[in-house]
């Protein structure tokens, strides 16, 4: 194979300012947790919210939530990210689209863009996990909670979400992971996190199979260590006495 | 708003569609394949097979797909020369198709898995017993019934799969997405093409998931 394998690439300077190729990844990898992280926590808001309507009686609000659901998991993501990037900014009202579009650096509205779309995307995920945890509970939990005079909004906060957070972690968990292989969509409208990163130093290095080999390494390591420090919270925060809870 | 100039782009949409149906059917058949190959390297004694499956599986399903799509655009043409010795040109579909079976194959393979494993292990026995061959039993008693069970998960995937085609557009291939966005920007009517262009991923995906769900039902008494 006529390759010239070079793993030292990575020290070597871009050619733009000081910097050598791995500043790149570092600061890519620094775009793709900042996207992930902040997503999520607008998915776990978001979602926790849904999922508790999908539970309520009221037709009307849990059909406003499963419609939410629907809407969200059948259109691609990128579908939904081009519409929230190029779509939605020219329909909101005048100052706030000027605003998007020229005062915002071409960073940040991509950033923005990106957290919306993949935490609206995540929500939809995120509450099919939160309903299914609540219906997961035993009937007389939310009978006890009524017996003991407690209000819906009390039994939620304090009786059914409490056990069921603890119940549905491992699929949260994984729904966590992918809204950080997830935030590579960001690249396509040209936010500089990992994936982008890798392919602007396959193209100035020519070094294709070591950048993508790199990218691949650190996506893996971050899905582990992530999975690890989620599977350590899920044996802390296990309900005693469910088979999960293992005593 | 201004659909007006969405019917005479209807063949050219329709084309496109049709190159998402392709890699769609391709990739399903193909990471079906290979993902059972894998179930049942996963499921055999030998713990280096099992081994080799197992870490298949997990470095596939622990990076993005986006990634993989791009870099098998740039890589299948190198390594193809490495083998072959010569320049064949690859188009993005061919490449575009062997990232998505080598992806989906990790996801299929859990699934094939899961299938397996629901059998009861006397089934295994029993073909066993009959003087059948571990080959004859898996293909004649254990995996038609996995798959049966397996059928709306695979399903499941699929419709998944139909909506990840559309990060083809990254390397630039004209599936359905990206000739909606191209049409749009030539009539420049870009909102009401993707507009359009999510309603039809959203109703395809939507009646689909909803057929399943019914299957789902009639398969589990």
């Amino acid at each position: 194979m006529d390759y010239n394998w070079d793993w030292g690439v990575f020290l070597r300077a871009t050619g733009i300012g000081d910097e050598i190729y791995l500043d790149w990844f570092v600061a890519g990898l620094g775009w793709t947790v900042a996207v992930a992280l902040a997503g999520w926590i607008v998915a776990l808001l978001l979602g926790s919210l849904l999922g508790v309507l999908r539970t309520l009686p009221n037709r009307w609000l849990s059909g406003l939530a499963t419609a939410y659901v629907e809407l969200f998991r059948n259109v691609p993501l990128l579908v939904q990210l081009f519409i929230w990037y190029f779509l939605v900014p020219d329909l909101l009202p005048e100052p706030l689209e000027l605003w998007f579009k020229q005062d915002l650096s071409p960073a940040t509205s991509a950033y923005l863009s990106v957290v919306v779309c993949l935490g609206l995307f995540t929500a939809a995920r995120v509450c099919e996990q939160v309903r299914t945890g609540i219906q997961a509970l035993p009937g007389g939990q939310t009978a006890a909670a009524l017996a003991l005079g407690l209000r819906t909004g009390q039994i939620y906060r304090q009786v059914l979400l409490p056990q069921a957070f603890r119940i549905i972690i491992p699929p949260l968990t994984s729904e966590f992971l992918n809204i950080f292989k997830n935030s590579s969509v960001a690249s396509l409208i040209g936010l500089m996190e990992l994936l982008a990163q890798t392919k602007q130093t396959a193209e100035f290095s020519a070094h294709l199979f070591e950048a993508f080999t790199l990218a691949t390494l650190i996506y893996f390591t971050l899905n582990m260590s992530l999975m690890l420090v989620m599977r350590r919270i899920e044996k802390k925060v296990a309900v005693p006495g469910l088979i999960a809870g293992g005593k | 708003m201004d659909f007006s100039s969405i019917p005479a782009a209807l063949p050219a949409l329709w084309e496109g569609m049709q190159t998402t149906l392709l890699l769609l059917v391709l990739g399903v058949l193909g990471g079906v394949l290979l993902g059972t190959l894998l179930a049942m390297l996963r499921l055999s004694h030998n713990p280096l097979l099992a081994g080799i499956a197992a870490t298949y599986v997990n470095y596939f399903r622990s990076i993005p797909l986006l990634l993989v799509i791009t870099w098998f655009y740039f890589a299948v043409p190198f390594v193809l020369r490495w083998i072959t010795g010569e320049d064949t040109p690859v188009g993005a579909f061919a490449s575009c198709l062997v990232a998505f079976v080598m992806f989906e194959a990790a996801y299929f393979c859990e699934i094939v898995r899961a299938g397996i494993q629901s059998i009861p292990r006397g089934q295994m026995s029993a073909a066993q017993a009959l003087g059948m061959t571990y080959g004859q039993s898996m293909r004649l008693i254990i995996l038609p019934q996995a798959f049966r069970k397996m059928t709306p998960l695979l399903l499941q995937q699929s419709i998944i799969l139909f909506q990840d085609t559309s990060l083809v557009y990254s390397v630039g291939l004209m599936d359905f997405l990206n000739a909606a966005r191209s049409r749009g920007d030539i009539v420049g009517q870009p909102h009401e093409f993707l507009l359009v262009a999510g309603l039809v991923y959203f109703i395809v995906s939507f009646a689909a998931s909803q057929l399943v769900k019914r299957l789902q039902k009639r398969l589990t008494p």
